[in-house]
């Protein structure tokens, strides 16, 4: 037990070890360097690791196929991603071609144990111009060469019960804030709620937070990288998604426990409430049971009237990228798994099984895409999504502020009023825990 | 290696021109070469991990130079002067959890302790299905951990939960559902899960106990008048000294540095009134990418459990000696 704490201080070192002695084994395949086998950590997108395995095989056997290269895949489940990827940065041993969460771009981005995507670089991928420039403004820090190009698109939607809401006499989904929560008080009623949200998980806390700050006109952070939490827009925004439990009553204050990154979801498709803010989950909708028919999804709604500065932002830009490790002896073959990962075909193939948008924008001409729920989705991506911000204490950011606005749940659900002043209080104590 | 101790064997006989002079060194080498495998491995496995932590914790390590840590910035001290400002929030923090991990860890501790012996005391008597009982009692110990404490994380949800489900639904107990994940109520669950985790291991460590007290001790104390009471008081615990002091220290240790209780409970970011220092040392170092304060924080955290342990095994010198 003793050790495990130390553990937490020198896992990287142990790790270090660890991946040493993994990696080696790769070279045994590796022979000549025009057919070299490379190492693919793929993040966890399917419904378990071994059905990521089984949907990601057949597309790695085709570019074996042509090209020569094998690709050995191994699916990383999302609660050690983050920590096998700094092991690998520690040791400089690790895979060749991994999948990285967008937003933890401009952070790893400044570890300099990624591959750089220059112009030249990007040529031998096909070019920056075929991304969604959505996609490609959350790959790393703007004005430096990014460090990743983007496998996965996703972005939040307000999926609506379209039944609930002809029950209820609503015409149309909100548009506004304003009207969400007049829609979410007519849906509301003993057992059942307006709008569910996923208030113990950190992600998901932090991610409604930005949004609604930009809404707003806040930014966590100045354009010179300074963090700046306490503004009035930010506990504005904060505030207003409080309460949700505590003043409108939409929310079901059970809610506040909601960690798992499922809970909130699973009560939308069950019925017991009526709305949800999440990025597209058709399938996994799907899997708990819900009526396609009764899938209803608009954009998150939007202040009205606008606050002053206020940005037409309704989600950010989520998703998976893909980036190429540094310490990998074989870079050329490296860029061109990461073209074959980001052809169209690949690209149709992947994002439709897995229910997410393609990150380029000849893929969208498959049929599979044209549908109202992805131009839905494409449309946010495309026209109101904004990165997270783009600096290297974004996964700092993300657990602090995440983390206050767990407890802030927390207090509201158990009945103490949280107020402009504690919102503010807990943002300070948030930035001093900050560091450089 | 051998070789290289023959070879010096002259050198030695120059100083001290005495007669075994060959197979002296060679006999003082031996006990060395069969601790040597020990050594290396108490060395690679104990000292050099620990070192590197200390070493840590005086480095600037963040993102910017994990790729290459060894050559990030000395920090001197400043990593324990942030973890012991009290008046910044870093330290502040650390502070408050580590007074909920002290009260965490006492409560826990002696209830675990009366129960383990209230259980043993009352197993110690032969009687009809002993030996179920027994086993009944060791079930929490033995299940695996993890699937045990999200068994009790589903039990203690608001909505869906069994515990609110008992005491609001069935008993009539609480009107308003409350929260045991969330708010004041999660210090108590995390007890209370973490007793019921914890409390066989007593009883399975005193039960061993007991079974070395003779029998005649309680006859003699029984015909001098002393009852129940009397008997555990006058025999059964002085005689258990020795055990409950090995016992007491075991389960202090375990449950101050606790994580996986907290962590399957809560994930990854604990309630405020539950912020055990192992969840928050782990956050303060690998969720916020900040390895060289987390280190400092662990080897203050070490520095106090050496104190403690220290203080400990010293208090009871004195006395282990009256029973030796």
């Amino acid at each position: 037990m003793r050790s495990r704490l130390f553990t937490a201080a020198i896992t990287t070192t142990l790790l270090a070890v660890t991946l040493a002695a993994c990696s080696s084994s790769k070279k045994d395949g590796g022979g000549k360097d025009d057919h070299p086998t490379l190492t693919y950590w793929a993040s966890n997108q399917g419904t378990s690791l071994e059905n990521d395995k089984q949907i990601l095989q057949p597309h790695l056997d085709a570019f074996q196929k042509q090209t020569g290269i094998k690709v050995n895949v191994e699916v990383v489940p999302w609660s050690d991603l983050l920590t096998r990827i700094l092991g690998a940065a520690t040791s400089g041993k690790g895979p060749d071609v991994l999948n990285i969460g967008n937003t933890w771009s401009a952070s790893l981005q400044a570890t300099d144990a990624f591959t750089q995507f220059d112009d030249a670089a990007m040529a031998k991928i096909g070019g920056k111009d075929r991304f969604l420039s959505g996609s490609l403004s959350a790959t790393g820090a703007p004005g430096k060469p990014p460090t990743a190009v983007p496998l996965y698109s996703l972005a939040y939607g307000l999926y609506y019960n379209k039944k609930d809401f002809a029950a209820a006499g609503i015409a149309k989904p909100p548009a506004t804030w304003t009207e969400l929560v007049a829609d979410g008080q007519k849906l509301t009623k003993s057992g059942h709620w307006g709008l569910s949200i996923e208030g113990g998980s950190v992600s998901e806390n932090i991610h409604a937070a930005f949004t609604l700050s930009q809404q707003q006109g806040g930014s966590f952070f100045d354009d010179s990288g300074k963090a700046t939490f306490n503004t009035p827009q930010n506990v504005a925004a904060i505030k207003q998604y409080i309460d949700l439990i505590q003043k409108d009553k939409i929310t079901n204050p059970s809610d506040a426990e909601y960690s798992k990154g499922t809970e909130a979801l699973s009560d939308y498709a069950t019925g017991k409430s009526s709305m949800v803010i999440w990025q597209a989950s058709a399938g996994s909708l799907k899997q708990l049971g819900m009526n396609a028919a009764d899938i209803g999804v608009a954009p998150v709604p939007l202040p009205d009237p606008m606050p002053s500065g206020g940005k037409k932002v309704t989600s950010i830009v989520a998703g998976i990228n893909l980036a190429v490790f540094k310490g990998s002896k074989h870079q050329d073959a490296d860029l061109q798994f990461v073209k074959y990962m980001t052809s169209t075909p690949v690209q149709q193939a992947l994002n439709k099984t897995y229910g997410s948008l393609p990150t380029v924008n000849d893929a969208y001409s498959d049929p599979a895409f044209q549908t109202d729920a992805v131009k839905t989705f494409k449309d946010i991506l495309s026209n109101t999504a904004a990165p997270m911000p783009a600096v290297a204490q974004e996964s700092q950011y993300e657990t602090l502020v995440g983390t206050a606005m767990n407890n802030l749940f927390a207090d509201a659900a158990t009945g103490k009023s949280v107020t402009d002043a504690d919102i503010a209080k807990a943002l300070d104590a948030a930035q001093q825990q900050l560091t450089s | 290696m051998v070789d290289t101790i023959e070879r010096s064997a002259p050198a030695a006989a120059r100083d001290q021109p005495r007669p075994p002079r060959r197979r002296r060194p060679r006999r003082e080498a031996l006990p060395y070469l069969l601790l040597a495998p020990a050594i290396l491995f108490e060395l690679l496995i104990h000292i050099v991990p620990m070192a590197v932590g200390v070493y840590i914790s005086l480095l600037r390590l963040t993102q910017f130079y994990i790729h290459d840590w060894r050559h990030a910035p000395h920090a001197g001290a400043a990593n324990y002067r942030v973890a012991l400002n009290f008046d910044h929030s870093i330290g502040k923090s650390l502070l408050h959890s580590f007074w909920v991990t002290v009260a965490y860890t006492l409560l826990v501790l002696v209830i675990s302790w009366v129960f383990g012996l209230a259980g043993a005391v009352f197993t110690q008597h032969s009687f009809r299905g002993r030996g179920l009982v027994r086993t009944a009692f060791l079930i929490p110990y033995a299940l695996p951990m993890f699937a045990a404490v999200i068994t009790w994380n589903f039990m203690l949800q608001r909505d869906t939960g069994a515990v609110n489900h008992i005491l609001v639904d069935q008993l009539h107990v609480a009107h308003n559902r409350p929260f045991w994940l969330i708010g004041p109520n999660s210090f108590v669950s995390l007890v209370i899960v973490a007793v019921w985790r914890n409390w066989p291991f007593a009883f399975l460590v005193i039960t061993a106990g007991l079974q070395s007290i003779r029998t005649d001790l309680y006859e003699a104390a029984a015909l001098d008048g002393a009852g129940v009471i009397g008997q555990i008081r006058y025999v059964t615990l002085p005689m258990l000294r020795p055990v409950n002091r090995v016992l007491i220290l075991v389960l202090f240790l375990w449950t101050f540095n606790d994580f996986t209780t907290p962590y399957t409970l809560f994930g990854k970011s604990a309630p405020h009134q539950a912020d055990l220092i192992s969840i928050h040392i782990y956050q303060s170092s690998f969720v916020t990418w900040n390895f060289g304060t987390g280190s400092a924080m662990s080897v203050l955290l070490l520095g106090f459990l050496l104190v403690v342990t220290a203080g400990y095994l010293s208090a009871f010198r004195g006395r282990s000696d009256d029973y030796a």
